[in-house]
């Protein structure tokens, strides 16, 4: 029973739902006692007696101000299949680009694309947050097939790939696939290798990494908005390859789901997400840099690096704190980030991060739903940035498209995923040309 | 009874094929949720006038059996991702159900008003209760099938496609969820 009471929870929690392993469970489960049927009624022409009763742990919803604007506020449901083509095909003409740089649809039909790494031998991989399965991209003659590699998993949203192997991050373990592009056919089983995790659903699912240092890092996010987590909480972690050797290396961290290491310096760069219902434009997402082990970076206590939280951050100074390397925009869902070190795109990109900012749904007018490159001094402090790709975010504060996550192809290319559409596309520099999407 | 004929054709027709196309389909949607997409059928909604995006969303739920309705989930089991499209769009196409005969108690239409302004249902569900996106057209709804939706919503009978409608129907009672029907049901 509490595992189907945590299984609800993650469905008032995500805000979206649309996975094959939450839904079933759901329907079997028995209703709350919270939602039993209301009791006497009242006398007819008083008005409506308002006796809210307590949301679920980590719902979004707790901290909302009882006021009409906040009231229309509320996580963005995505479509729960993946967009059609004539819906994708008018994507690319909205977005807006840089100089000398295309867009193109790479692969649709990938549904609630989120996490991406591509093996030696050129096979992308896709994890999912709302679907119970990875997918797979090949290319072959000029045409690109997606299919299936595992389902029956629950929140994939996170992959590494190491040597051949798969690292696959579901919402409260982490599993393996040795010689996966070998065997994708064959629908093999991942075996997992640590499951030391809270089961939490709120900021649950994971993106991980595999470090210079050949470990894996693991985050787990604050169970909640805004809270004190517990010392399971609010870190990220590193393990070795086989699931050995937890180690915390950070704490104070809300939410990261983007992480990546400088090609140079080999320090970790991370994407934080700041807590919600404080303000519309305060805190601000985080960029910051791990430069050593056990470093605190404020949540809850300090937001943005400078924001002392008004609730939690009492007794505190943002002083005793890591500061981000650059906030990233208020509720801007800073997502997937990687270091660019390819060939294809202009020398002054070398280095660079870009940051997959998803968007907001905490804010009145919208704000993300674009790439950000962020330029980096010598000594690994922010210079300058750009907005790289715009206009996933409509002139309508609606949203066409959603990036969750970039990855950089062996071809110097950039694919980005977008969960709203299914759909990840590719963005390349120049006149190239690439296979066609099926 | 036409929701029985509904499943006698649809046993009919299931037995010939594996899995039927839209065209073969659609008259047995008609045959419950009515011949202009509006409803005669008791606790059948009306789909006329519907956001594609609510109804696309029903319908995958029903097919992923997460939304249980027995006839629902059959009709919908073999359905691609293209049939779910073009179902939603057809009634989206359609004219919108009009309430006619009384208009609503004056006395119960105030304390409905008082629920919708105190829940914000008018946020999403757009002031006219037209709907939009994936938050359903209310008005002229039957009210029956209000009454079924928002105690399903209550009981936790329904899951939505998303936490709003199970967060926001938590402070609101059986005698409101009565009033809202009403209310709904009658509105021009």
């Amino acid at each position: 029973m509490e595992f189907r009471l945590s299984i609800r929870r993650a469905m008032l929690l995500a805000g979206t739902v649309g996975t094959l392993t939450v839904y079933p469970a759901v329907a079997q489960q028995q209703p709350a006692p919270g939602a039993a049927p209301a009791p006497a009624p009242a006398p007819a022409a008083q008005a409506p007696a308002l006796n809210p009763q307590p949301l679920p742990p980590g719902s979004p919803l707790i901290g909302r101000p009882n006021t009409e604007a906040a009231m229309k506020l509320a996580p963005v449901a995505p479509p729960p299949i993946p967009s059609s083509a004539d819906k994708l095909a008018q994507v690319p003409g909205k977005l807006k680009l840089q100089k000398g740089f295309h867009v193109e649809l790479y692969a649709g039909n990938v549904p609630n694309a989120r996490s991406m790494r591509q093996g030696d031998k050129g096979t992308v991989f896709v994890g999912s947050r709302l679907q119970d399965k990875v997918h797979y991209i090949t290319e072959k003659d000029g045409k690109r097939d997606v299919k299936v590699l595992v389902s029956g998993l629950y929140r994939p949203n996170g992959l590494a790939i190491k040597d051949g192997t798969l690292y696959i991050a579901e919402l409260s373990q982490v599993s393996k696939i040795e010689k996966v592009e070998d065997n994708l056919d064959k629908s093999p089983k991942p075996t997992v290798i640590y499951s030391d995790l809270p089961k939490d659903e709120a900021h649950g699912w994971k993106f991980i990494g595999i470090g210079p240092d050949n470990k894996i890092y693991v985050p787990v996010g604050q169970p909640c908005n805004n809270c004190i987590p517990s010392d399971q909480h609010g870190q990220i972690r590193r393990i070795n390859l086989d699931g050995s050797g937890a180690e915390v290396i950070a704490r104070g961290v809300r939410n990261t789901v983007g992480f990546d290491w400088h090609p140079v310096s080999k320090e970790l760069y991370f994407t934080d997400n700041g807590r919600d219902w404080a303000s519309e434009d305060v805190p601000e997402d985080e960029l910051n840099r791990i430069t050593k082990v056990g470093q605190h970076f404020g949540s809850p206590y300090c937001y943005q690096g400078d924001f002392l939280d008004p609730e939690f951050g009492w007794g505190h100074s943002c002083a005793e704190f890591e500061k981000p390397v650059l906030k990233t925009g208020p509720h801007s869902a800073s997502l997937g980030m990687r270091f660019y070190t390819g060939g294809n795109f202009p020398a002054k990109y070398k280095n660079a991060i870009f940051i997959a900012r998803h968007g907001s749904w905490n804010r009145s007018k919208k704000f993300g739903g674009d790439i950000l490159a962020v330029f980096l001094n010598k000594d690994g402090t922010v210079k300058s940035t750009e907005v790289f790709i715009s206009g996933f975010l409509g002139p309508d504060n609606n949203y066409i498209g959603r990036p969750a996550d970039v990855l950089f192809t062996k071809d110097g290319s950039m694919l980005i995923s977008d969960d709203y559409n299914g759909a990840i596309w590719r963005v390349s520099y120049g006149n190239q040309k690439s296979a066609s999407a099926r | 009874m036409r929701t029985f004929l509904a499943a006698l054709l649809l046993g009919a027709l299931a037995t010939g094929a594996n899995a039927l196309t839209y065209d073969e389909k659609l008259p047995a949607c008609l045959s419950c949720h009515g011949e202009k997409g509006i409803s005669e059928t008791p606790e059948v909604p009306s789909l006329a006038g519907m956001p594609a995006e609510f109804t696309l969303i029903q319908l995958f739920l029903f097919r992923q059996g997460t939304r249980k309705i027995e006839i629902m989930n059959d009709l919908a089991k073999d359905m691609t991702d293209d049939d779910l499209r073009k179902f939603s769009d057809y009634f989206a196409k359609l004219a919108p159900p009009k309430a006619s005969g009384e208009a609503a108690d004056p006395q119960i239409a105030a304390r409905a008003q008082a629920v919708i302004q105190a829940n914000h249902c008018n946020s999403c569900h757009n002031p006219d209760f037209s709907g939009r996106d994936q938050m359903p057209r209310l008005a002229a709804q039957r009210e029956d099938y209000l009454l079924k939706a928002l105690r399903d919503y209550k009981s936790g009978q329904r899951p939505g496609y998303d936490a709003t409608m199970d967060e926001v129907i938590r402070p609101v009672t059986e005698p409101d969820i009565v009033d809202l029907a009403h209310y709904l049901a009658r509105l021009k």
